[in-house]
């Protein structure tokens, strides 16, 4: 398994998705987003950052690369696809995952830990954890907070398509604990297919036991 | 072709909150203004060639799916001048 990890202009966490996934065993390699996707792919990242500068909406650009086109495509196929913080903003402008991630309830950017409830433990992401199970993991984003409509929400809760919800350490999804306002407290959500998904936190970001812990290695594993 | 001026005002739907506006009334209400709700928008004017008002329109309908708006969160509204 190689994953394409996606390079658009103001990816910031390219590299450090890299070392993330080699960690766990996935070979991985960048990928600049006016090149086309590799033949050999057979999984692709979209990472954090700030593309383009975020203008217009977090996302709203580089849901239009042309490379998208062919993540679409090989998404179509089955090929594995993660989007992560701006690659999650990217994925749901790109219509491959549902909703929204639009400003934060506290109109500010906002860098901390969250802990997160893991919704479905069936998805390629989440078999490494127990159903209930609470995870440690960053956030770091001024859009995250996770809108759609009620109707939709409801049906996407009726087919276990959230991932993770924000919740307090013992696991109690409450106001208190949802960092950014987000709907229901969905903090990462499925597309029609679970191979596809996005999620605010940032898996890459604890998979190393020196720099803060490996809670986030399960979703990564989802590519092994 | 006509040269046309299209505005396309997006805003969040209804219901959906809008954190920077509600900033942008407190610091209003923190000048000494007396509001009761404030409520923000985007506004985009695309000057445009087409065969009619119409195609004009159409064609800015078509830039605000696709871009301009996020359907899930906006609506958006769009008007069409001569230049």
């Amino acid at each position: 398994m190689t994953v394409a990890v996606i390079q658009f202009g103001g990816s910031n966490c390219d590299r450090d998705t890299v070392q993330a996934l080699e960690s766990v065993g996935v070979a991985a390699e960048l990928v600049w987003h006016e090149d086309d996707l590799p033949a050999e792919a057979e999984g692709i990242v979209l990472p954090g950052g700030f593309s383009y500068g975020d203008f217009l909406r977090a996302g709203a650009m580089a849901a239009h690369s042309p490379i998208m086109d062919e993540v679409r495509a090989a998404a179509d196929e089955g090929t594995p696809v993660l989007g992560i913080c701006n690659g999650a903003q990217v994925g749901c402008e790109a219509s491959l995952t549902p909703g929204a991630f639009t400003t934060n309830e506290s109109a500010r950017f906002q860098c901390e830990h969250v802990h997160l409830r893991v919704e479905n433990s069936e998805t390629p992401w989440t078999t490494q954890y127990e159903e209930g199970e609470v995870i440690e993991l960053p956030i770091a984003h001024g859009e995250g907070r996770f809108e759609i409509s009620d109707d939709r929400l409801d049906a996407l809760e009726a087919d276990d398509r959230i991932l993770f919800r924000y919740c307090d350490a013992e696991g109690n999804v409450t106001p208190e604990a949802n960092p950014n306002g987000s709907k229901h407290a969905v903090a990462g959500v499925t597309g029609e297919s679970d191979h596809v998904a996005v999620m605010m936190p940032h898996p890459e970001r604890m998979t190393l036991a020196d720099i803060g812990g490996t809670d986030g290695s399960g979703v990564l594993s989802g590519f092994a | 072709m006509t040269p046309y001026t299209a505005t396309v005002e997006v805003r969040l739907k209804h219901g959906v909150l809008d954190p920077e506006a509600e900033t942008t009334g407190r610091a209003l209400e923190r000048l000494g203004f007396e509001l009761e709700d404030l409520r923000a928008a985007d506004l985009f004017e695309v000057d445009l060639d087409a065969e009619s008002a119409d195609a004009a329109a159409e064609r800015a309908g078509e830039m605000a799916e696709r871009l301009l708006a996020n359907p899930t969160i906006h609506d958006y509204e769009v008007a069409i001048e001569d230049q």
